[in-house]
C-alpha cells in the first residue's frame, strides 16, 4: 500500500554489443544532418536541399535505392498500406460511413458497404440500414479491420468483411508507436499463456481473453459482457505491462518477443513490472533470448 | 454490470466493463495495482535556480513543477501578525493541446481554488513565522505550479510537489533597523546560507479517490478517470487530520460511500507523509554530492532493432 517514492536518476545508455554489427549497414540521421554533398541523387521523403547539400528533415535511417535517397523516420504516424490489420476507435457516425481513429494523419473511413450485416446477409444496403448504423457501431467502440484501399489524400478505407474482424469485446487496449510492430503473416495470436492478442499495424494492440467457443454467425457482431475470470485478467494485466516495457525500450513487437517478455516477467509482481529497474532487467532478458533464437 | 450503458462513451462500453469487473470482486486494476496503490513516483527539489524553493514530481506520466518565491508585502488587515501564501496554477500547453491559449485557465482556477481551501487553516504552515513587523511587513510566499504533463491524479502530484518545494524553501533572514526619521528599514542578510526554513510537518497531502463501479481507487489514470462518475478530494496531514474535503464530477455519491472513501483517504494520506519526509531528508543530506537530473529525462537507447 505504501507509495513507491524515490529520487530520479539519469537513465543509462543501453546498447547491446551483438546488435552493433547490425548497425553497420544502417545510417541514423537527425534533422539537419548532411546526408551527401553529391548532386547526382534524387531526393525522396524526409530530405531537403540546403545549399546544394542533401539534408535530412526527420530523425531516422537513410534508405538508398539506386539514385533515390530518402529518410524513413523512426517515430511517425501510421502510414497504412493495403492489407494492414488495424485496431481503431469509432469517432463519428456519418451518412453511409463511420470515421475511425487509427493513429494516422487523417481519420480512416469505414464504409457501410464494407461491413458484414448481422446474420451474414448479402444484399444491397438500404435506407433502413443507414438509419440503424448506430445500433451496430457507435462513437467510442473499438473495431479490428483491414485496410482495403488508400484514398488520394492519404486516408485509409477499411473493411471488416471477414469473420475475424469486427467490433471488439472486453479487453485492454495498449497504444504504442506503429514503427515497433513487425509485419507478419498474421496479426491475430492466441498466446499459450492464456490470452489472445491483436497486434494492429497502427500501433494499437488489443489484449483479450481467449474466447471459449467460436460462434459462427457472431463474426464480430456479438460482444459478450460476461465477467472475465481473475486468472485471465491477471494474464492480461501482465501482458499489458510487458508491452509497455517493450515499447519504452523500443523492442520490435511480435508474438515471440511478447511471449519471451511475459516469461521473463513471471518472477516479478504485475505492478512491479513498470518500475524502471525491473523494466530494464526484463527487457535485457528478452533481448538475450531473442538473440539466442536467431543464431 | 447494470450501469455499463450509461457511462461515458469515449472509452467504449467494453473497456469500461473490463475495468469495472475486475474491481468489483478483486483488488486488481488494469496495470496490476491494487485499489490503494500509487504509481511510481520520482521527486527532485532545487531545480529552478531563480526561486527560493522548487520541486518537480513525476507520478507515472504526470509531471508537475512547483516554484516558491518569497517576497516582502503588507499583511492582511484581519491578521496583522501573520504572512500568507498565494497559489497560482498554470496548465502549460505542453501537457495537452486542449490547454492552448485560454483552454487551461478553467482547470487552473479550479486547482488553485482547491489549494487555497486546503491551506486555509492555522496549522498547515506556521504563518506567524512569516511575519517581519506586525501590521507593516510580512513574507508572502508565492507558490506557482506548472503542469508539464497530465496523466490523471493532478491534485496528489501537486500537493506532494508543494510540500517538497516548501521544505526546500530558504527564506533570507531580515534585520529591521531604525533610521534617522524613525522609519523602519529592512536589511536582507548577504550570506546565502543565512536563511530560515519552514516547518512542513503539518502540510497536508491531497488524496483523490475516484468511484469506479462499486469500489473506489486511489491514483486513477486518465482511463480510469473516464470510467468513474464522481471523485472525492481529501487533504490529510501526517496525523490523519482532514483539512478539506471536496467532491468533483457529475455523478452522485451515496453518504455511505463518502464515509468509506473518507476512511480510505485518511489511511492512504497518512501513509504518504513518512516516506516523503524521509526522501526529502535523504536528498538534503546528499548535499553537493547529489546528481542533478533536472529535465534531462532522456531515454538514450542506441540499439534500435528495426526490420532488416
Amino acid at each position: 500500500m505504501a507509495a513507491d517514492m524515490r529520487l530520479p536518476t539519469i537513465r543509462k545508455q543501453v546498447s547491446l554489443s551483438s546488435s552493433l554489427s547490425a548497425l553497420d549497414g544502417k545510417d541514423l540521421v537527425v534533422p539537419g544532418d548532411v546526408i551527401t554533398s553529391d548532386t547526382g541523387f534524387m531526393r525522396g521523403h524526409g530530405t531537403y536541399m540546403d545549399e546544394e547539400k542533401l539534408t535530412a528533415s526527420v530523425a531516422g535511417e537513410v534508405e538508398r535505392v539506386n539514385k533515390l535517397i530518402c529518410v524513413r523516420p523512426l517515430k511517425t504516424r501510421f502510414n497504412g498500406e493495403v492489407g494492414d490489420v488495424v485496431v481503431g476507435r469509432i469517432t463519428e457516425v456519418q451518412q453511409k460511413r463511420w470515421k475511425v481513429e487509427t493513429n494516422s494523419r487523417l481519420d480512416s473511413v469505414l464504409l457501410l458497404s464494407s461491413v458484414n450485416l448481422p446474420g451474414g446477409e448479402l444484399r444491397r444496403r438500404s435506407a433502413e440500414d443507414e438509419l440503424t448504423m448506430r445500433d451496430y457501431l457507435q462513437e467510442g467502440d473499438l473495431i479490428s479491420a483491414e485496410v482495403q484501399s488508400v484514398f488520394s489524400d492519404g486516408a485509409l478505407s477499411l473493411h471488416t468483411r471477414s469473420l475475424k474482424y469486427g467490433k471488439l469485446g472486453q479487453g485492454v487496449l495498449v497504444q504504442l508507436s506503429p514503427s515497433l510492430i513487425k509485419r507478419q503473416k498474421t496479426h491475430f495470436h492466441n498466446l499459450p499463456c492464456g490470452a489472445s492478442i491483436i497486434l494492429g499495424n497502427n500501433g494499437f494492440v488489443w489484449l483479450y481473453p481467449t474466447p471459449g467457443h467460436q460462434d459462427e454467425e457472431a463474426g464480430g457482431y456479438y460482444t459478450s459482457l460476461e465477467p472475465v475470470s481473475l486468472s485471465d485478467r491477471e494474464v492480461i494485466s501482465r501482458l499489458r505491462n510487458c508491452l509497455l516495457a517493450l515499447g519504452a525500450h523500443k523492442v520490435l513487437l511480435y508474438d515471440t518477443s511478447v511471449l519471451y517478455c511475459y516469461e521473463s516477467s513471471l518472477p516479478h509482481q504485475i505492478k512491479d513490472i513498470l518500475k524502471p529497474e525491473v523494466m530494464e532487467e526484463i527487457v535485457m532478458m528478452t533481448r538475450q533470448k531473442l538473440v539466442e533464437l536467431e543464431g | 454490470m447494470e450501469n455499463v450503458l450509461c457511462l461515458n462513451r469515449s472509452t467504449g462500453d467494453t473497456s469500461v466493463a473490463c475495468c469495472m469487473g475486475s474491481l468489483r470482486t478483486d483488488d486488481l486494476r488494469v496495470d496490476g495495482r491494487g485499489c490503494e496503490d500509487y504509481r511510481h513516483m520520482e521527486i527532485e527539489t532545487e531545480m529552478v535556480s531563480n526561486t527560493d524553493g522548487s520541486a518537480k514530481v513525476t507520478l507515472g506520466h504526470t509531471d508537475v513543477l512547483v516554484g516558491v518565491k518569497a517576497e516582502i508585502g503588507k499583511p492582511r488587515p484581519m491578521v496583522p501578525d501573520e504572512g500568507y501564501l498565494e497559489f497560482f496554477v498554470d496548465c502549460s500547453a505542453n501537457a495537452t493541446p486542449e490547454f492552448e491559449g485560454r483552454g487551461g485557465d478553467e482547470l487552473g482556477m479550479e486547482l488553485s481554488n482547491t489549494l487555497y481551501k486546503v491551506f486555509n487553516n492555522r496549522y498547515s504552515v506556521d504563518l506567524k513565522s512569516l511575519s517581519i513587523s506586525p501590521g507593516e511587513h510580512c513574507w508572502v510566499l508565492y507558490v506557482d505550479v506548472l503542469l508539464l504533463q497530465c496523466d490523471g491524479n493532478l491534485f496528489d502530484a501537486i500537493s506532494v510537489a508543494i510540500k517538497a518545494a516548501l521544505f526546500n524553501t530558504k527564506i533570507p533572514k531580515v534585520h529591521i533597523s531604525e533610521d534617522e526619521e524613525g522609519g523602519k528599514e529592512i536589511e536582507l542578510s548577504d550570506d546565502p546560507y543565512d536563511c530560515m526554513r519552514l516547518n512542513v510537518e503539518n502540510v497536508p497531502c491531497i488524496v483523490t479517490l475516484c468511484k469506479v463501479g462499486h469500489r473506489h481507487v486511489v491514483d486513477a489514470t486518465l482511463q480510469e478517470k473516464a470510467c468513474s462518475v464522481a471523485s472525492l478530494i481529501i487533504s490529510v496531514t501526517h496525523k490523519g487530520t482532514v483539512t478539506c474535503v471536496r467532491k468533483v464530477g457529475g455523478g452522485s455519491l451515496d453518504p455511505e460511500s463518502i464515509f468509506e472513501m473518507t476512511e480510505t483517504g485518511k489511511r492512504v494520506g497518512k501513509a504518504l507523509h513518512a516516506p516523503l519526509m524521509e526522501l526529502l531528508q535523504e536528498e538534503e543530506s546528499l548535499g553537493k554530492k547529489r546528481q542533478k537530473v533536472g529535465f534531462l529525462d532522456t531515454t538514450l537507447i542506441v540499439a534500435v532493432s528495426h526490420c532488416p
